[in-house]
């Protein structure tokens, strides 16, 4: 069963904090953001022991609004802050949320980093195509052909694919699933939060405001929709080209596999090194 | 899906629902519809099988499915 709403909202939000929330309706940030607080609840984790660290954007203003230990710390910066708190303090449970732009093109180079070096932390980003916040610039992640404010005639260069990006970096999990499959998103969520070592999972979102009227994709119902139409389980996509996925929201488990922690060899260099 | 010895209520928490549409659009069972006003309403009680997918997607925590046992 997963956590009724009632319990994300006692135990969960923050309620000093206004709501309704400052995302413009039906904008996919707080779909994500339910997901994660319902993952975390499955964990059985205590709040105490959680830390939420997120950069900027619209996406990274999520950990304002949750009771845990946050960090709101400057664009693309997030997964250094997170490193510098598991390294310091090893039990605790790291948490990253963030948007593309925060973690693939400014923060780019310390995500693949992050990746390699097999962390335990979990990083949840939120791929809308853009930068939200600042009003719908070109990210990383924006796919050919589609418009941007500094892309007036369509986007000419090819987009990451984050989770295939991480993959190929060294992390040990990740996941793709997206807002119109909240159950799934969530369970992959969980699934990183419960796996030792770097783990991400992409949530590919709508932004209406942003994004989606720019590009004709009608209202938040639509690019739901769309998300649905698009998306194709990562198991039948074998003898597909790059091509023909192109266009596709390839869903799933991307990359699982046990390897060394980074905290774990650290601990032993440390050892050896005569520190304990 | 329809258990008899099931009651269910959806919870929509109108000072937080900006209207989306999201839930009454992707509800299996056509249980909430968007009322006049743009708000939904879970209109068609009866109908509801408690997937929780209304609550899942609705990006402003607006929404709780309650369920319980009916006593006889
Ligand atoms: C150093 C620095 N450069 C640029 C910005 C401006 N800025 C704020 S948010 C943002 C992009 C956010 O995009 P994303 O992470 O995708 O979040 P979204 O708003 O789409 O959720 C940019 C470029 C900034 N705040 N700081
Ligand atoms: S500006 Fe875009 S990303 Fe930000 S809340 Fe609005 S729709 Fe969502
Ligand atoms: S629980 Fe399922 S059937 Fe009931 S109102 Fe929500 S989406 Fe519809
Ligand atoms: S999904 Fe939530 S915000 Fe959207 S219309 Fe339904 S209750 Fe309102
Ligand atoms: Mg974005």
């Amino acid at each position: 069963m997963t956590t009724p709403n009632r319990i994300i909202l006692d135990k969960y939000l923050r309620h000093n904090k206004k709501f309704p929330h400052i995302w413009c309706p039906g904008c996919g940030i707080g779909i994500v953001l339910a997901a994660l607080l319902r993952a975390i609840d499955r964990t059985g984790w205590t709040k105490d022991e959680i830390v939420l660290v997120s950069g900027i954007g619209c996406s990274s203003r999520a950990p304002v609004y949750v009771d845990f230990n946050t960090l709101h710390t400057a664009h693309g910066r997030a997964l250094p802050f997170a490193t510098g708190i598991k390294a310091a303090r090893p039990p605790l449970k790291v948490i990253v949320f963030t948007g593309d732009g925060d973690c693939a093109a400014i923060g780019g180079n310390h995500l693949i980093h992050a990746c390699r070096r097999n962390i335990d932390i979990t990083t949840v980003v939120v791929n809308n195509y853009i930068y939200g916040m600042t009003g719908g610039q070109q990210s990383p992640t924006t796919p050919e052909g589609m418009k941007a404010t500094t892309a007036t005639r369509g986007v000419i260069d090819q987009p990451f694919h984050i989770a295939e990006l991480a993959a190929s970096a060294g992390a040990t999990f990740a996941a793709r699933s997206t807002t119109y499959h909240a159950k799934e998103l969530e369970s992959f969520i969980l699934k990183g939060l419960e796996h030792k070592g770097f783990s991400l999972v992409e949530a590919i979102s709508q932004a209406p405001v942003c994004f989606g009227r720019r590009n004709g994709m009608g209202d938040p119902v639509e690019m739901v929709k769309r998300e649905k139409e698009l998306a194709i389980p990562i198991s039948k996509t074998a003898g597909m080209t790059f091509e023909e996925k192109k266009d596709k929201i390839v869903t799933g488990i991307i990359e699982e596999r046990e390897a060394q922690e980074w905290t774990d060899l650290y601990a032993g260099v440390k050892k050896t090194a005569g520190e304990e | 899906m329809a258990k008899a010895n099931v009651k269910r209520k959806v919870v929509i928490y109108r000072d937080w629902c900006k209207q989306c549409g999201i839930c009454s659009t992707f509800c299996p069972t056509g249980c909430i519809v968007k009322e006049e006003d743009g708000y939904p309403f879970p209109r068609y009680i009866e109908k509801c099988i408690g997937c929780r997918l209304c609550e899942l997607r609705c990006p402003e925590f607006a929404i709780t499915v309650e369920e319980w046992e009916k006593s006889k």
